[in-house]
């Protein structure tokens, strides 16, 4: 368990959901305390993305409760989940590439002024936002996305979750096709996010920027939540073994 | 920093070609902090295809150089006919602003020449003295609200059920082309309702395309709107200054608006130039202030409103606006209204300019017209991509074509082939630039 905070954020217990015959989750506990990465790994079809999308509000869960600040809440839409604070950078990013930077960070929260778009203080706001994470490759807030690279448009991405004062940001696959320096880029924005304060969970296949930025780790296995532990209790080795036996050599193996 | 830095010395280690690529999709407003840098980026766009409005600009330069050159006597520059033109062109123009809705959703309304042709018929009918004799607005309002509620039907049916909006406009068209029939049927008028007569209802359509405007009020109300447009151009520059955002050259604002002014002048010195033959018809038409008037209204929805923005967001990246809790139904629905009620007012303009309406009205040619005018203008056919400007300048481009091909003595088919060569070389020009470079923030500094 991290030091980091007493109480977890968000906490999920004996979560379960099942789509049609198929059962995605087994009683899935999860624990996503306040100023900690807890990185989310597990192989294809292990419920990460059902996991995320149950405390996204976009999926009901059948059974189990999810405690936000320790308190029980219903997440029915992705709209309640960013009442409480929670925002989700899924993998395609959902950016509009026609737009510029700071239009797709306000899209669908535009500030208005006389009934009219307030162009300048979305810009000031923006560009406070990036700056105060440090994304500062871009060279105008004003461009396109379309012009930006993978890494830029992943911290845009990024700072438009975080611009809404949320507490809990989870990231999909932030660093997949993304070449070294951009991926550096994305992992300095995800520490930035963690020193702040924030929750962040964090999906990922690649071991080698979970074990850089990660201070929890927790694996899942074909729907069950197989082990939750601080980062430097655990080796790459073992992760390994987790994600693809559901447990570690020498225990008795699942399934 | 500097538009140098990146266009002449890019710096950083890693990623310096991306960071060039980025440096030119800027608007070049934002990165100039002089003039000559301006002219220098925008140099640069060009050059890697991002040309904008240059290339329609160009042809209506080259369509000018080249009808005025050849048409006999050189008419083609002679008031008259400039002022001919501007009639001629207008119901392109507003069709073009029409389809830019449907177009910027990346979707395609095939109805709107037909709807334009329902509009006009029920304005036309309305304001018959010898049946309805309604006012001429109340007429002119039925005429809009059921264009519009033609959209309604329409972007329902696209939106929420679903059906693709090429085919359920494609049978719009159809239907409307029917509905139009039945509506000339009705009174005494042998299908030919007409404009021409001593109701003063009558009369006011009939001058929405040939009513003129006094020469003096058109030079003060010229002067009231480029002062407003300067004011408002100064006012925007110097508000981002003084919030510490990078606002573009002061030199280049003063050419701007030094340029529309000079565009209005003309006009209005044109336009009061004496063009009839036996005593006096001077003044700028009605139909100018029409057009400019849904021009501005609907820029401004598309740039400066919520509503807008979620246009071109739904146009650029439908599932990004889902995620953000925009209500597509409703956006693209409203957007097929909007479509469909500005076809209208082309509808209206449409009968002002034949004196009436008929069964001759090609409602299928007009909308493949609107969608080669909005095209031609720079507006892209795949969605997220254009300006309501966009529509006037290629329904101009249109509109001069099929008149210096008249003043030749041309036949249609002529015409007819002309307009599709310039609308092969618009579409090129968009696959061409967006090859080069994705390209197009909708909203310039």
């Amino acid at each position: 368990m991290s030091d980091m905070a007493a109480e977890p954020l968000l906490s999920v217990r004996g979560l379960e959901k099942h789509f049609g015959p198929v059962q995605a989750l087994y009683s899935v506990d999860l624990d996503l305390p306040a100023g900690s990465v807890t990185a989310l790994c597990g192989d294809n079809g292990a419920g990460k993305s059902v996991l995320t999308r149950c405390i996204a509000g976009i999926h009901q869960p059948e059974k189990g409760e999810i405690l936000w600040e320790g308190r029980p809440v219903h997440i029915r839409t992705p709209r309640e989940a960013s009442r409480l604070g929670i925002e989700t950078v899924y993998q395609d990013l959902a950016l509009a590439d026609n737009l510029d930077i700071v239009q797709n960070m306000f899209l669908g929260r535009e500030r208005l002024r006389y009934g009219m778009l307030d162009e300048d203080s979305m810009e000031r706001a923006a560009s406070d936002t990036l700056s105060g994470l440090r994304v500062t490759t871009v060279r105008s807030i004003r461009q396109p996305v379309a012009s930006l690279s993978g890494g830029q448009r992943q911290s845009v991405a990024v700072a438009k979750a975080v611009m809404w004062n949320s507490k809990l940001v989870m990231l999909d696959e932030p660093t997949a096709a993304l070449g070294v320096v951009q991926t550096r880029m994305v992992l300095d924005l995800v520490r930035r996010l963690r020193d702040r304060g924030l929750a962040v969970m964090m999906i990922s296949h690649n071991l080698n920027d979970v074990f850089e930025v990660a201070d929890r780790i927790a694996v899942m296995y074909l729907g069950h939540m197989v082990v939750q532990a601080d980062a430097a209790s655990l080796d790459r080795q073992s992760v390994v073994e987790y994600m693809t036996t559901g447990a570690r050599s020498g225990a008795a193996v699942a399934s | 920093m500097s538009a140098d830095t990146t266009l002449e010395a890019p710096a950083e280690p890693a990623g310096t070609a991306a960071s060039e690529v980025a440096a030119l999709e800027v608007p070049p407003e934002i990165l100039a902090q002089s003039f000559g840098e301006y002219v220098r980026v925008r140099w640069a766009r060009i050059r890697r295809g991002d040309s904008g409005v240059l290339p329609v600009i160009g042809a209506l330069v080259v369509i000018t150089v080249v009808f005025q050159a050849i048409s006999p006597h050189h008419v083609f520059l002679a008031a008259g006919n400039v002022v001919n033109l501007f009639q001629q062109s207008a119901v392109f123009m507003v069709l073009a602003m029409a389809e830019c809705f449907a177009l910027l959703l990346g979707e395609i309304d095939l109805s709107i020449g037909y709807t334009a042709a329902v509009g006009g018929v029920i304005g036309v009918q309305l304001v018959q003295p010898v049946t309805t004799n309604w006012p001429w607005w109340a007429a002119v309002v039925v005429a809009l609200v059921a264009c519009a509620f033609i959209g309604f039907i329409q972007g329902t049916l696209i939106t929420r059920l679903r059906l693709p909006s090429f085919i359920v406009t494609l049978a719009g068209l159809l239907i409307l082309n029917g509905v139009m029939l039945m509506l000339l049927g009705l009174g005494p008028f042998s299908g030919y309702p007409s404009l021409t007569g001593q109701s003063g209802n009558l009369q006011v359509l009939y001058n929405f395309m040939w009513g003129t405007i006094d020469p003096l009020i058109s030079w003060i109300a010229m002067i009231v709107i480029a002062a407003l447009i300067g004011a408002g151009l100064f006012w925007r520059d110097l508000q981002r200054r003084r919030s510490g955002l990078v606002a573009p050259p002061m030199s280049l604002t003063i050419i701007k608006i030094a340029l529309i002014a000079a565009v209005g002048a003309a006009v209005v010195a044109i336009c009061n130039i004496n063009r009839a033959n036996l005593g006096t018809l001077a003044g700028v038409p009605w139909v100018i202030p029409i057009v400019l008037a849904v021009l501005g209204a609907w820029a401004f929805l598309l740039q400066r409103t919520r509503y807008g923005r979620y246009v071109y967001a739904i146009g650029g990246n439908p599932e990004a606006a889902r995620r953000a809790g925009i209500s597509l139904a409703r956006v693209r629905t409203i957007a097929f209204m909007l479509c469909s009620m500005t076809a209208g007012i082309a509808g209206l303009l449409y009968a002002s300019y034949l004196g009436g309406m008929s069964n001759n009205v090609n409602g299928g040619q007009l909308v493949l017209y609107a969608v080669a005018a909005a095209v031609i203008g720079g507006t892209s056919l795949f969605g997220g991509r254009g300006k309501v400007m966009h529509g006037v300048l290629g329904g101009l481009v249109i509109g001069g074509i099929y008149n210096g091909m008249y003043l030749l003595g041309l036949a249609i088919q002529w015409q007819l082939m002309v307009t599709g060569l310039v609308l092969l070389g618009a579409v090129t020009i968009d696959a061409l630039s967006r090859r080069g470079a994705l390209t197009g923030s909708v909203t310039h500094i």
